[in-house]
């Protein structure tokens, strides 16, 4: 049973096909990963699944419902959390408040989401930190936060974009160790886009290859990193 | 920060009390012009709030809230002067009114995207629209103005609004010190959160599930619902008005201005900012006629004076001066 299913998704930008005719499936309880070189179309995906801006041509279901055409906040509410490449925390606000907004999705009240919040800084270690305001946390810190954020949405599928980019490889063993264990214990499906191999090694089970906005190859980590055309649009055709 | 009150110290709550019960006795002891000196005070703190619903919470600017202060005000005017309605059934009118115009001004400029200071330019040309409308509208007496009767100030009578100032001190009071327990009640409320979710950061705000078109129209809704009740005491307090005066530019700033210089998207900024701009505007006037050049006093010193130091607070207190105080104070950060 897949949780996402994505169907001939097609992005166009002016000139720029971005995204042409991807499809794949994330199934339940899975840790997909999605790579590629820059500019391969990974974030266009993303944002697409996220409803930032309509896609051309394709499917996108969850659990079998069609989710495209849906705004951000109503595929949010349809179970699918995100967090974005540059952070986006809310700067001015204590870092229990941002994990509270994320939390209200699902909660009842306020009282409710500040336990949800307190649970979910906790598990990532950000629970002492919590009345200071997001814009003073340091880069690894707003990572953290933004993952709390869109964690505290009660979220069935998590869209992880470049968790890792910036982690010194001790920060990166922990963010693994954080999602292979909410992936375990709460059952939580996660599509990441990475670039930190080491990370997507770890984590994924199967991974999916972007260039061009194409998918080349998919697989699991073992096979997709001997794969030639894999090789080629990372290292240049004659290196091959 | 933005939660001061929400989660204040019991220090705090103890002093906010004892100004409330300082400003309820204080009558007995002021003077007419000081009386009159804090119903504009009490005015700003009320209006500056209802104002910083919608920047200090949801960051949407507007520099166009003199449409709803007008529409309460002429609402619930003619509804007394043309039918002999009490004011408080034309403030329902002129609730209703500005609630539909700040939905309207809102929904155009937030389902097409005009945000920040192309917004603002939304708001104020919706006020001047309306002032040229108004202008022009005879039954109303147009640019010459509405006057209401003005009765005998012995007999206080809430019902029509008829009365000494005392009266309207107290009306303002009141209104001023329930918006307060409102805001403080919305920002600890799931509204709250959405609000200043949204002005942190839309695109993330939206991403946690947040619609934000419909919390930004509750907010533009809500603060001109509550600024047109300010227009409508303030009509019945000075018995006239005119397009000029009421829906002008000037007003929307005056009303600004308070919250601004107070702290934006604090709780207590607005009422300190309406504090400190009247008491200086009033020390001003008395500084102003001492300021003499031979024997004649200097045009506008009052204004210089006036900018000045408005221009220095904003220059050294940027989040305003609410903020710094509560520290100095030990209320908290």
């Amino acid at each position: 049973m897949s949780v996402l299913e994505v169907e001939t998704l097609s992005k166009r930008f002016r000139g720029l096909q971005a995204v042409k005719s991807v499809s794949f499936a994330v199934p339940e309880h899975a840790i997909v990963a999605l790579i590629g070189p820059n500019g391969a179309g990974k974030t266009t995906i993303f944002n697409l699944i996220a409803g930032v801006f309509p896609l051309d041509e394709g499917s996108i279901r969850l659990d079998g419902r069609p989710i495209h055409g849906l705004p951000p906040d109503k595929v949010c509410r349809a179970g699918i959390a995100r967090t974005f490449q540059l952070v986006r925390p809310f700067a001015g606000l204590t870092v229990e408040d941002n994990a509270v907004i994320g939390a209200l999705r699902a909660a009842p009240d306020v009282a409710a989401a500040r336990a949800v919040a307190h649970e979910v800084l906790g598990r990532i270690g950000l629970l002492d930190r919590r009345n200071q305001r997001a814009a003073s946390l340091t880069l690894p810190d707003r990572k953290r936060l933004e993952v709390a954020r869109a964690l505290a949405t009660r979220p069935r599928l998590l869209l992880l974009d470049e968790v890792m980019a910036g982690l010194r490889p001790t920060e990166t063993d922990q963010m693994v160790a954080f999602f292979r264990a909410i992936n375990r214990e709460l059952g939580i499906t996660i599509l990441l886009i990475e670039h930190v191999m080491r990370a997507v090694m770890a984590l994924a089970q199967h991974v999916i290859v972007l260039n061009h906005g194409e998918k080349i190859c998919e697989g699991t980590p073992e096979s997709v990193v001997r794969d030639p055309a894999v090789l080629a649009c990372y290292l240049g055709e004659e290196a091959v | 920060m933005n939660r001061l009150l929400a989660t204040a110290s019991p220090r705090a709550l103890a002093a906010l009390a004892g100004l409330f019960v300082v400003l309820l006795v204080a009558p007995a002891f002021l003077s007419g012009y000081l009386i009159a000196v804090m119903i504009v005070i009490l005015s700003l703190a009320y209006v500056g709030q209802a104002w910083n619903i919608m920047l200090g919470f949801a960051g949407q600017l507007s520099i166009g809230h003199a449409l709803y202060f007008g529409l309460g005000a002429y609402i619930a005017a003619a509804g007394y002067v043309k039918f002999g309605l009490s004011p408080w059934i034309g403030l329902i009118g002129g609730v209703v009114a500005a609630a539909i115009a700040g939905a309207f001004i809102g929904a155009l400029g937030f389902r097409f995207r005009i945000g920040g200071v192309y917004f603002a330019l939304l708001t104020i040309a919706f006020a001047e629209c309306t002032r040229i409308l108004f202008d022009h509208i005879a039954w109303l007496g147009g640019s010459a103005g509405l006057f209401l009767p003005v009765a005998s100030r012995d007999t206080n009578d809430l019902w029509t609004l008829r009365g000494a100032p005392v009266m309207f001190y107290y009306v303002w009071l009141v209104l001023t010190a329930g918006l307060f327990v409102l805001c403080r009640a919305l920002l600890a409320s799931r509204l709250g959160f959405y609000w200043l979710a949204i002005r942190e950061d839309e695109e993330a705000a939206r991403a946690v599930g947040i619609d934000s078109f419909r919390y930004k129209m509750f907010a533009v809704m809500l603060s001109a619902a509550l600024t047109s009740v300010a227009g409508v005491i303030h009509a019945f307090y000075f018995n006239n008005l005119f397009p000029e005066t009421t829906f002008s530019v000037g007003r929307s700033i005056e009303l600004l201005l308070g919250p601004i210089i107070g702290g934006v998207g604090t709780l207590f900024g607005p009422i300190l900012g309406a504090f400190v701009l009247t008491s200086l505007s009033e020390s001003m006037t008395v500084l102003a006629e001492h300021i003499q050049l031979g024997s004649k006093a200097v045009d506008g010193i009052k204004q210089v004076f006036y900018g000045l130091i408005v221009i220095l607070i904003v220059l050294f207190q940027r989040r305003g001066l609410w903020p710094w105080l509560s520290r100095l104070l030990g209320f908290g950060r």
